[in-house]
């Protein structure tokens, strides 16, 4: 079976009523639902809460900082399988999705529904007794703005779907930061705002080859509602917005030369790149798929030098103090 | 009809034994019986680390474990 019609006979499925949670009794193992928990995301999401943890100024005992980054993970699983749970009949009808659990018929969307709110409940709670309430609340609220804001609002009623919901995937350095502090400040703040606007050029590259995908699933995606040209200048607006706020904490005096050095050098290959995309006319899509792949180090990258540079020596003082 | 399907209240063994059957419910494959013994496996062991987890933290924040600073 084609993962299309696989997908059609899941739309119809649910189009006539029939209750998915009464098919049968479930065969899902364990794999599977580590798949609702979008372990890739994961594990992007955990690597920007370290950085945002090993930066924040103050002691941390190693195992409250694992306690920290492990209810961040699960939270951001939870939303993942919540977020696969209310999308299942999207993902089903895009290549991108349709082998997910839900739409595959391996997880019944009853199941993901308790698995995610369970585990948002206890990844808050747990951060909450362990860690402190200011980052239990941030995690709460990133959990809640990306399944309630973005998922089930902003996904499938506007083309800023992104922008807007891509505050989600930035809060995990604050998050990170509270947990070590147990307030706020600037550069917290600047973390979240290179993820931000990381996340329009990041996605729209993605959609411009994946156009199809998002038209079939009816998502209004940029490229599908305002056309291919307005979505390249607008990745190249981002763009030019994203360079500066990379190399703000090295201007700021929050990172040192090195990491002034890689923003700049990568900033100006973003820059290029997006570029490229500006200029590039289809059928060619190699650019989009450059600017995608590039855009994944770039905020790599940036994040890693920063541990290195910042947190590296705070990380080992903290586990050898 | 003999003695072991005489009906007692109207209602015959036989009959008795077939609503039994039907009430079975759902019988579950080896493949779904080892799925839910694997998923059974999984939340003990999670439930496992987390208790674990609960109890090493109590020991290295001490009193302090009620302090939750906002």
């Amino acid at each position: 079976m084609s993962l299309t019609s696989e997908g059609a006979d899941f739309r119809g499925r649910l189009a006539a009523g029939a209750n998915p949670d009464l098919a049968e009794p479930s065969s899902a193992s364990v794999g599977d639902y580590i798949a609702l928990m979008k372990p890739r995301v994961m594990s992007l999401v955990v690597f920007t809460a370290l950085v945002g943890l090993a930066v924040a100024p103050g002691s941390l005992h190693p195992l409250t900082g694992f306690t920290a980054l492990l209810c961040i993970a699960v939270g951001a699983g939870a939303a993942g399988a919540l977020n696969m749970w209310y999308d299942a009949d999207i993902d089903a009808v895009m290549t991108r999705t349709a082998r997910r659990p839900i739409p595959m018929g391996r997880v019944q969307p009853g199941e993901a529904l308790a698995f995610g709110l369970t585990l948002a409940a206890f990844a808050v709670m747990v951060l909450g007794l362990l860690v402190n309430v200011l980052a239990a609340a941030l995690l709460a609220f990133t959990v809640f703005y990306y399944v309630v804001v973005y998922t089930t609002w902003l996904k499938r009623s506007t083309p800023q779907n992104i922008v807007i919901g891509g505050a989600a995937g930035a809060f995990p350095p604050m998050i990170g930061w509270a947990a070590v502090t147990g307030s706020l400040s600037l550069e917290p703040v600047l973390l979240f705002m290179i993820i931000f606007f990381w996340t329009p050029p990041h996605f729209w590259a993605l959609a411009l080859y994946r156009i199809e995908d998002y038209a079939r699933a009816g998502i209004p995606m940029l490229p599908v509602v305002a056309g291919d040209a307005r979505t390249r200048l607008h990745i190249m607006l981002y763009t030019i917005v994203l360079v500066p706020l990379g190399i703000a904490p090295w201007a700021l005096g929050y990172a040192g030369g090195l990491y002034g050095a890689v923003a700049v050098v990568t900033g100006a290959i973003m820059v290029v790149l997006s570029w490229q995309v500006l200029h590039e006319r289809r059928p060619a899509e190699r650019a989009s798929r450059n600017l995608f792949a590039f855009s994944i180090l770039y905020l790599f990258l940036l994040f890693a030098t920063l541990l290195v540079e910042r947190g590296w020596g705070g990380l080992i003082a903290r586990l050898t103090a | 009809m003999g003695r072991a399907n005489r009906p007692i209240n109207g209602v015959s063994i036989r009959s008795t034994m077939s609503k039994q059957a039907k009430d079975d419910g759902v019988v579950l494959t080896e493949a779904q019986k080892r799925a839910r013994r694997s998923r059974s496996i999984a939340i003990a062991v999670a439930l496992a680390a987390l208790v674990i987890l609960f109890y090493v933290m109590t020991l290295v924040k001490g009193p302090m474990v009620l302090v939750r600073p906002i």
